[in-house]
């Protein structure tokens, strides 16, 4: 077990930068994920870490070592990839057992030594109970279904035991149904492994529900990390604050008022924390945030979405598109035209430079 | 619902014709019309080019011709079944199996090293590419007189007396096909390679796997399809190979380099239509036969996914 960590990491193709001075601490044993839309640079960030691809600049190390220099085969990693990246000619067994044989393992911390045929079986019989493989083993990746092919790439990966578990977004070749299963499978994989995970994807329920901590990338740099709960409930600017949440948080340009209110037209919204007033700032404010009826915010009712058990609200605040996100239970949904009054608490306020993006309160 | 009128027994429909065989009724009739219509070109091309000479070539293998062609008495099998346990028959076989030898392995063997050594994103290696591949648009008779002049004692590069040489004439003809079919070797290697996917390196490199276990576990057992088609393809080559052998040496010396298809050749001057198409028969059969083994033996060690 290791962790990883980059410190001021960069990786540049030609006249690209993919990763952008990236630091970031990966502790030991955690489930890291990383999070972004696609072409921010986390594949590339996990290609650094697997060393399929060269740095360009900075330092990545994994536990204690420098790995900047060390090619990937010498790396203790193990990796699933999107398209799984079985060998078609291999057996179940065979597939998972390819790893035992590549390389020499170090066992009670003796020198490095090539593992007996015993040891071998021993490690893929484990691996293949672990992911409930048994009835498979005979068979080649051509004839498994993609859930199937999914669990034996996992299991080549942990029979190895390595220090760090690498994943580039190993679900999106499911269907939903078995994306949410193997979502809970991997978090138990993870607690009975306690290794290093990092994982790598574009959905956002991914890393809410499986991340110890996510970090989320936008154009190559890190934009923020942190426990989902923290990066949901205090997201450090703007990106982060649309890209987390669905229906993504509502943005509405404003003016501070006086102390603790910020002016928006004809609304006026609450926030916490000490600004200038005269300042020119962007609020955010989740859907499930705002409550239709008694409040300072005016709204002009546009769209109507029912979902079943709830409904979204699309109206216009100052001139700004909005969602409210209102429980089916909570009484009639307001009539398309109609102007209503919206409730938000000041914890809820999220307050953004109107420049830099960043958050201010 | 027992109340609900039982259906009247239906008639079933009888298409008119429908007392003969189904290939035979009128709508059966006018879609084999239609087959027939579309095989036409085919079937016209294989009879011309194919199945008449073979009939022609068992006709004058069973029979005996006078000098002429005027006169000719049937003679039967056994006249072919003479011929091909004949000597010159087996040294004919000895010949062309040893061409075969010179030419496929090596040729291969080259083949997939430069196609593996040409598949890499570097700059420039398109150039590499075609310049490998570049041997395909060459012709046999000038793939024969490059090798000609580099064979050449005096003038030559290599300054080897080869092809005057019994024991090496054979191998110094074989260098001028390795050459020549290099190229369409390269090509279809190479497009094999290209479609193995990347992750599958990446993810045995991952696994511990270097470049000599990975090519050796993975690209070529993913290549073996590719390979089995080139050795079949390459083996009728060597079998057929006439053009570079007249250019180089004309059979000899002492005719070390008359393989089956030049013995066959020679059988036209002074004509020996027996002779000659008896061999012939015997070509036909052993490439059949061969190409069959290869599918045989190689298809269940190739994997295709």
């Amino acid at each position: 077990m290791s962790g990883v960590s980059f410190e001021a990491v960069s990786k540049r193709f030609d006249d690209v930068t993919a990763v952008d001075a990236f630091t970031l601490e990966i502790v030991d044993g955690e489930f890291m994920v990383l999070l972004g839309p696609s072409g921010c640079g986390k594949s590339t960030a996990l290609r650094m870490i697997a060393g399929l691809e060269t740095i360009s600049d900075g330092v990545l190390r994994i536990g204690d070592q420098v790995v900047n220099d060390v090619e990937a085969k010498n790396r203790d990693i193990a990796m699933v990839f999107q398209s799984y990246a079985l060998y078609p000619h291999m057996t179940v067994t065979q597939n998972i057992e390819f790893p035992l044989k590549a390389r020499k393992f170090s066992i009670d911390g003796g020198p490095p030594r090539k593992l007996t045929a015993a040891e071998r079986r021993e490690r893929v019989t484990g691996a293949i109970e672990t992911l409930g493989l048994q009835e498979l083993t005979k068979r080649k990746p051509g004839a498994l279904s993609g859930g199937q092919r999914q669990r034996v790439a996992l299991a080549r990966s942990i029979v190895r035991r390595p220090e760090v578990f690498l994943m580039d977004e190993p679900l999106s070749n499911l269907d939903a149904k078995l994306r949410a299963q193997t979502r809970l499978d991997l978090v138990n994989l993870h607690r009975e492994l306690a290794t290093t995970f990092v994982y790598v994807t574009h959905d956002q329920v991914e890393a809410m529900t499986m991340a110890d901590r996510m970090a989320v990338m936008s154009d190559g740099r890190l934009q923020q990390v942190g426990t989902p709960q923290e990066v949901y409930e205090r997201p450090a600017n703007l990106f982060v604050a649309r890209f987390i949440g669905s229906p993504p948080m509502n943005t509405i340009i404003g003016e501070v008022a006086e102390s603790g209110v910020i002016a928006c037209g004809s609304s006026r919204i609450p926030f916490q924390g000490a600004l200038d007033a005269g300042r020119q700032v962007v609020v955010g404010i989740r859907p499930e945030h705002l409550h239709v009826g008694d409040g300072s915010l005016e709204a002009t009712v546009q769209g109507v979405e029912w979902l079943g058990h709830e409904r979204h609200i699309i109206v216009d605040i100052a001139g700004s598109r909005a969602i409210v996100r209102q429980e089916t239970d909570e009484g009639a949904a307001p009539d398309l035209g109609s102007v209503i009054a919206l409730r938000t608490e000041a914890e809820h306020v999220h307050v953004f430079h109107a420049e830099t993006a960043e958050r201010l309160n | 619902m027992s109340d609900v009128p039982a259906a009247p027994p239906r008639k079933e429909a009888v298409p008119p014709g429908s007392g003969r065989p189904a290939f035979l009724r009128p709508a059966a009739l006018r879609e084999s019309g239609l087959f027939l219509l579309f095989l036409a070109p085919a079937i016209t091309i294989f009879a011309v080019f194919f199945f008449v000479p073979l009939a022609r070539l068992v006709h004058f293998a069973t029979y005996q011709q006078n000098r002429t062609g005027t006169a000719e008495r049937y003679r039967g099998w056994g006249q072919v079944g003479d011929v091909l346990t004949g000597d010159e028959f087996r040294e004919g076989l000895s010949h062309t199996v040893s061409y075969v030898l010179y030419t496929v392995p090596p040729g291969l063997i080259l083949g997939v090293m430069l196609a593996v050594a040409a598949n890499r994103r570097l700059k420039g290696i398109k150039a590499f590419q075609a310049i490998f591949s570049s041997t395909l648009a060459t012709s046999v008779a000038v793939a024969s007189v490059i090798f000609f002049v580099l064979l050449n004692p005096q003038i030559g590069y290599f300054r080897v007396d080869w092809l005057s040489d019994p024991d090496m004439a054979l191998f110094g003809v074989s260098l001028s096909s390795i050459w020549q079919n290099l190229g369409l070797t390269f090509i279809i290697v190479l497009a094999g390679l290209q479609a193995v996917p990347d992750e599958l390196m990446e993810s045995a490199t991952i696994d511990g796997a270097g470049p000599v276990r990975r090519f050796f576990r993975i690209t070529l057992p993913l290549l073996s399809p590719t390979l089995l088609f080139l050795v079949v393809v390459l083996t009728v080559f060597a079998f057929q190979a006439f053009a570079q052998i007249d250019i180089l040496t004309s059979g000899g010396p002492a005719g070390s380099t008359e393989t089956l298809v030049f013995k066959i050749f020679q059988r036209q001057q002074p004509i020996d239509l027996a002779e000659g198409s008896a061999m012939a028969l015997g070509l036909f059969g052993i490439t059949l036969l061969v190409t069959m083994v290869q599918f045989a033996i190689l298809d269940r060690r190739v994997h295709y996914s």
